[in-house]
């Protein structure tokens, strides 16, 4: 039977599919504009079906700390929350990715910097992709641009940090967590039973049985030597993430003489711009970089010896374009055009943007 | 077929939610829909808005440059989006909310006095279905049958029992709305 077509948010997409999912719990701290999920779990007491936890901690740093146990004993975790709630959970993700375990985080982005507003921003970029916690460490890092990407990658979110034992995060905005399309869930999972989880995870604290050396989940090394091999193993790993796990999606590439570049909610407005372009005999094409870390690299610089130029269109002041200009490498002109604090740009001011940056220059 | 929509108004005026029943009843006419507020402190006092998309196609961006259709229900809304309509596109707005007149010549105006009949049926919570009525009947987007489903949809069961007054007030709006200008 088909699945059913239901209308909902962004964010209360992302709280059906952690049920679906079969995640074990959920921590997390009310901001706007991502209360919902909280508010959509608490309101489906997913507890009394699957026997997922679903729990408001007193703060984002507990929730953060919360999904580190948690996640230490092989069970599938998220916390979620928007930016100033994100910045107080950076210690934790770093812990997280330093002890190498598998979670979910979900960051719906607002206006920074500071409490800053509470409308849609992509302004968490350089802290999503470029450390945010201390030390050399990484975030797979997926940007849905629709209600149904919210509630995949959910699915696709944990089964890549399980994969790799690697904290995984949707960094989504406030007009993809609050906006309302259709969306099919996915199917109902099971959570895991115990004995599957020790078969799976045999690195979880689940007990300690006879015959093995007990599991120790931690981030600290005080010999530098050792500090330094565990470094090198998670490189090493973020190489292979790098090889095997970037995604994008290309619109109106195959002729393209211009190319827009853009993210989440920016590459919703950017296909609508790409639309406009062409009514107006413009070639222009749009690469949505699905994931964010690992960052399309590759794709980038083919388009560098194709096309005459890329903007990279972002709200924000310019972040993701520093990632297009080391893929470009100076093959061609890249510039960035972005609204920042909360406004959104509309159609008309990136193709203003495009000519007077790129076409007309 | 699109419909760009764009409904404007004071927060409390139930124009997110008349928003959300356009948008389920655009669902259950097997469309592509979108609906994205304007979301915030607005909700409490200040201007609200929200854009509901209704598409035979796949909805590109929810964010748009102007609007076929501008559901204007303050002053402040005026002064927003009257220059966002599209050339022969249409604006509805509500008698008691405005007070000067649409100045622009090239696009339909209609008038309502909702929140008039809102009063006379002593029910001032029917004033977005008596709005959603005056649009049906102009753009007759989604069929009413569907509009009743895409209610039951967007309602709690426990509201269910006021499906026969909102229709009420979606038949009267069908019958108050007057033309005010065509497109010239």
């Amino acid at each position: 039977m088909a699945e059913e077509i239901k209308l909902m948010k962004g964010n209360e997409a992302i709280a059906h599919a952690a049920i679906r999912y079969g995640v074990d719990g959920y921590f997390g701290y009310p901001i706007t504009p991502q209360s919902e999920i909280l508010e959509t779990l608490m309101a489906e007491m997913p507890w009394e079906t699957t026997g997922m936890i679903v729990l408001q901690a007193e703060s984002e740093v507990a929730a953060i700390n919360m999904v580190y146990g948690g996640a230490g004993t092989g069970k599938r975790v998220m916390t979620s929350s928007s930016s100033p709630g994100v910045s107080l959970k950076q210690e934790g993700i770093s812990y997280l990715a330093g002890a190498e375990l598998p979670c979910l985080i979900v960051n719906v982005m607002r206006g920074g910097p500071g409490l800053g507003t509470i409308q849609p921003s992509q302004a968490d970029y350089f802290q999503t992709v470029k450390g945010g916690g201390h030390g050399d460490y990484r975030l797979i890092t997926l940007a849905p641009s629709s209600v149904q990407e919210m509630a995949d990658f959910v699915g696709l979110g944990f089964e890549l940090a399980f994969k790799y034992n690697n904290p995984a995060i949707i960094l989504a905005d406030g007009i993809i967590g609050q906006m309302m399309e259709k969306v099919v869930l996915p199917p109902f999972h099971t959570r895991r039973t115990e004995e599957k989880i020790i078969a799976e995870c045999p690195w979880a604290t689940q007990g300690k049985t006879a015959g093995r050396k007990p599991n120790i989940i931690t981030s600290l090394e005080l010999d530098p030597a050792k500090m330094e091999e565990n470094n090198i193993r998670f490189q090493a790993k973020y190489r292979k993430i790098e090889e095997n796990e970037i995604r994008y999606e290309e619109f109106q590439c195959e002729d393209a003489e211009y190319l827009l570049i853009a993210f989440g909610s920016s590459a919703r407005i950017c296909q609508k711009v790409v639309e406009i372009a062409r009514m107006e005999g413009i070639k222009l094409g749009l690469l949505r970089p699905v994931t964010l870390w690992p960052f399309p690299k590759k794709v980038i610089a083919y388009y560098a010896d194709k096309v005459k130029g890329m903007l990279s269109v972002e709200l924000n002041a310019g972040q993701m374009v520093e990632d297009v200009r080391l893929a470009v490498n100076g093959k061609v002109k890249v510039e960035h055009f972005g609204r920042l604090g909360g406004i959104v740009f509309t159609p008309d001011e990136v193709l203003n943007a495009l000519k007077e940056l790129i076409i007309e220059d | 077929m699109k419909q760009e929509i764009i409904i404007a108004g004071f927060g409390g005026q139930g124009v997110l939610s008349m928003g959300k029943i356009l948008a389920y009843s655009g669902l259950m006419e097997g469309k592509e829909v979108s609906w994205m507020p304007s979301y915030g402190p607005e909700q409490r006092g200040g201007t609200a808005n929200v854009t509901v998309i209704l598409s035979d196609d796949r909805i590109s961006s929810p964010v748009l440059n102007e609007y076929d259709i501008a559901i204007i229900l303050n002053q402040p809304s005026m002064e927003k989006f009257e220059k966002k309509v599209k050339k022969g596109g249409i604006i509805i707005y509500d008698g008691y909310g405005i007070h000067t007149p649409v100045k622009r010549t090239d696009v339909n105006v209609y008038r309502m006095d909702a929140m008039d009949a809102a009063t006379e049926m002593k029910n001032e919570k029917a004033f977005n279905m008596l709005i959603l009525g005056g649009l049906l009947k102009i753009v007759p987007m989604v069929k009413l049958e569907n509009v009743l489903l895409g209610l039951k949809k967007s309602l709690p069961e426990r509201h269910h029992k006021l499906i026969p007054m909102n229709e009420a007030a979606i038949k009267k709006g069908m019958e108050i709305i007057t033309n005010v200008q065509m497109c010239q």
